[in-house]
């Protein structure tokens, strides 16, 4: 530790070059891992980086470095960090900022920029990566002086982390980074010189109150959870609060880990691809309390016909999210935390739930999650690949997948038990997000176990950040459900394009992923059957000092149900064929 | 939500149902641009914009922004342009409580015959000429924008060389809701 001049504080008079300041700025923010990859316009600021106590991830494509600050931030709670080049380098980096912007991940990420005088000329490498990512930002900085340095990278953190959290772009052009400046550090808000931005809001205690007559009304109750419990650090007031109202609880994909799904109250996720009950008791319900959610059309289904007796609690703390997609009853901006206290305050608590339970209960048994029944000597049930590994896994293991059917169903059938150990691309549904993730995961928090559950589509798409992985010592597992499709868009065009597959087949065994895997320093490992899944779990399992990679061979027809097909209601939810009446 | 109330005046240049939304914001490049991104992107449509320097303190400009009401209700095009670090403060200036005023120029051919004609069409505007030169004159009109809107169907019975409009500007009548405010 210690860092870059380890003396310094927030005022000095020491000349610092803007490199320098840079990295200082980061060191003051405590930031402890930053992701990239150098090249001309960002030069600069790798020279102080050899001296300085953040750890350098040097990714190979710079899409990695986006997706591994997602993945530790997700993991962490802490902002993720990632610094590239000009041009090309972050032109890389858009998906995975657009990526955090719909998942409102803090992330702060530092461009290189070609000089002051060359910007608008097309020198080389020089885009306008402001004006790219000004609608997948939640902010953005084009720093004109090297003074300048130290409040951009304080605002961009203070942005990036406080009210609806989100990515933040500073981009740093090379003569601003090489020329002199006076070393100083913000110490206070008003130094960031930000007047059009004010986070925290007071708790408007009419509307707490307003909610909580809705809450004693309501019969039939449902927590609508969503990734903004998280956000705010909820989990135990959500416990404690449905814990006391006796109230059914829902997480969406992005809340998966804000209640335990092993807890009685959890019905699970909710939406497209959700639990029959979840979905239902949503569909039936007389007060729907949305906590951070923002009622995205993957859970909603067709809008009318969403919740259609439901009043709505909406709590966010983004004001912008009332009534965009469906009208609140009640809604109060503020983080969750916030109004579940409130709400144990006034003792809010809803009529008998008995009867409800029975309803929902019923659905639940009828309708569980199933799968059909693993058979020796087919191929391997993708749902009991993850079910097994779920199995073998320590508590507090932590789950990054890819997009696609085995997304789904990792997000189905791995049971949750505590925050941030879900680190998934929702709003984007990015390909390839599921390495990169779990290596910044796993660079966050190395004391715990990291698995990616992956598609051979996704992994295809990033894999080669496993030669980061090895190389930095970042001893990730991955599961690919090799299903040699693309296969969520099989499913659809199985389903809803007359079994017409078109330019979904990627073949089992073209790449070779265990050669693949060897040849980026991994372990690799393969599973045809029941017995080699189960060897190659315990395997991986014993192996902690370097990546491992299993390729699972699934079977390519499997589909993912429960199903509400998109623009449908969810009233019209698609069960799995078993659960289906004889016709 | 406040629903807007249905605009009595409206003009060929303004929808039924549109919005005066008077936006402070810092005076920093590419303000500009995020604005109309952000109006572009969300679909929301504007009318007319106009953008200068607030007041005395160069730190901020004001963007009056007419909006079109009926392309998005008017609360989510206020809380997303509000979510814009560089927007300061908005304020929502409803139609009938609204000054609104529009600057008009044009230059048109003029003869003999149609010159007195045209000099009473000015009269009549309280419109003024600005420039004159043998063939044409170039007359202005500051005034309301359905005063403007007058003024350019009455200049369609002459040969308009050009004719340009500023977008207008408003600010809330005495008494009502100030517009956004510098900050101190
Ligand atoms: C970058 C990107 N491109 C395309 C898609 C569309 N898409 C969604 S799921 C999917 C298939 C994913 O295939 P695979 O990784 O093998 O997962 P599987 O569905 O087979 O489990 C595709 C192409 C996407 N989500 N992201
Ligand atoms: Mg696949």
């Amino acid at each position: 530790m210690g860092g870059l001049f380890p003396y310094l504080t927030r005022r000095n008079i020491v000349q610092l070059t803007g490199a320098q300041a840079l990295i200082k700025s980061l060191e003051m923010e405590g930031v402890e891992v930053v992701f990239g990859l150098p090249g001309g316009a960002i030069l600069p600021v790798y020279d102080p980086l050899i001296d300085s106590s953040v750890r350098h991830v040097l990714v190979r494509h710079e899409q990695g470095a986006g997706h591994m600050a997602e993945g530790y931030a997700l993991a962490t709670g802490r902002p993720g960090v990632a610094m590239v080049t000009s041009g090309p380098g972050a032109t890389n980096i858009v998906t995975p900022i657009g990526n955090a912007h719909m998942d409102s991940t803090p992330l702060v990420v530092i461009t290189g920029q070609v000089s002051s005088a060359a910007i608008g000329t097309d020198a080389f490498q020089e885009c306008d990566i402001t004006g790219i990512t000004m609608g997948i930002t939640k902010h953005n900085f084009l720093v004109k002086s090297a003074h300048e340095i130290p409040r951009a990278v304080a605002a961009a953190f203070h942005i990036a982390t406080t009210g609806r959290p989100g990515p933040v772009l500073v981009d740093v052009p090379k003569d601003v980074t090489q020329s002199m400046m006076e070393w100083w550090y913000p110490s206070s808000i008003e130094e960031l010189d930000l007047p059009g931005y004010h986070p925290v809001v007071e708790l408007d205690e009419d509307r707490v109150a307003q909610a909580v007559e809705l809450i004693r009304a309501a019969e039939r109750p449902v927590l609508y959870v969503g990734g903004g419990t998280l956000k705010s650090h909820a989990a135990a007031q959500l416990r404690a609060f449905a814990e006391r109202t006796g109230m059914p609880v829902v997480t969406t994909l992005m809340a998966r880990g804000a209640f335990p799904d092993s807890h009685p109250q959890h019905l699970g996720m909710p939406g497209m691809h959700g639990m029959y009950a979840a979905v239902t008791a949503i569909q039936k319900c007389d007060l729907l309390i949305s906590l951070g959610a923002r009622f995205d059309d993957r859970v909603t289904g067709k809008i009318p016909a969403f919740a259609p007796h439901a009043k709505v609690i909406h709590v966010d703390i983004d004001k912008a999210e009332f009534n965009k997609v469906r009208r609140a009853d009640v809604s109060i901006r503020s983080n969750v935390a916030a109004v579940l206290s409130a709400w144990d305050e006034h003792q809010a608590r809803p009529q008998d739930l008995d009867v409800w339970w029975k309803e929902i209960d019923a659905w639940r048994e009828t309708y569980p999650l199933v799968y059909d029944e693993p058979v020796e000597g087919a191929p391997l049930r993708p749902q009991f690949v993850i079910e097994s590994i779920a199995r073998a896994a320590a508590p507090g293991t932590i789950v990054a997948s890819g997009v696609g059917q085995h997304q789904m169903w990792a997000s189905q059938f791995w049971k949750f038990e505590e925050p941030g150990t879900w680190v998934n691309s929702g709003g984007a549904g990015t390909m390839g997000f599921g390495v990169p993730a779990a290596i910044g995961a796993k660079a966050g928090r190395p004391e715990s176990v990291v698995w990616c559950i992956d598609g051979d589509g996704c992994f295809q798409m990033t894999a080669q950040e496993l030669v980061t992985a090895r190389a930095e010592g970042i001893p990730i597992k991955v599961a690919i459900l090799n299903n040699a499709y693309l296969g969520m868009v099989r499913q659809w065009q199985e389903m809803f394009y007359d079994e017409r597959y078109s330019e979904v087949y990627l073949s089992p065994d073209l790449p070779d992923y265990v050669k693949w895997a060897e040849a980026m320093g991994c372990v690799g490992l393969r599973a045809t059957n029941i017995e080699e899944m189960h060897a190659a779990i315990a395997t991986a399992n014993s192996i902690n000092d370097v990546p491992v990679v299993i390729d699972f061979r699934t079977d390519s027809s499997e589909k993912v149900f429960p199903m509400v097909a998109a623009g449908a209601s969810n009233d019209d939810i698609m069960v799995h064929p078993l659960q289906r009446e004889p016709q | 939500m406040n629903t807007p109330e249905p605009f009595l005046g409206a003009t060929s240049h303004s929808p039924v149902r549109h919005h005066i939304l008077s936006v402070l914001v810092e005076n920093k490049a590419g303000v500009l641009a995020r604005v109309a991104g952000l109006f572009a992107r969300r679909g929301f449509n504007i009318y007319s914009l106009a953008v200068a320097p607030a007041e005395t303190k160069a730190r901020f400009s004001r963007i009056t922004i007419v909006v079109d009401a009926e392309s998005a209700p008017l609360e989510q095009i206020v809380e997303q342009l509000d979510k814009l670090v560089n927007v300061v403060a908005i304020s929502d200036i409803a139609p009938k409580d609204a000054l609104e005023r529009e600057l008009l120029l044009a230059t048109i051919k003029t003869d003999v015959d149609n010159r007195t004609s045209l000099l009473d069409v000015v009269g009549n505007y309280g419109a003024a000429i600005v420039d004159v030169d043998a063939g044409s004159v170039t007359l202005m009109l500051a005034g309301t924008p359905a005063a403007c809107d007058e003024l350019e169907r009455e200049l369609e019975n002459y040969t308009t060389v050009e004719l340009h409009r500023t977008g207008r500007v408003a600010l809330p009548r005495l008494g009502k809701a100030a517009a956004a405010a510098v900050p101190d």
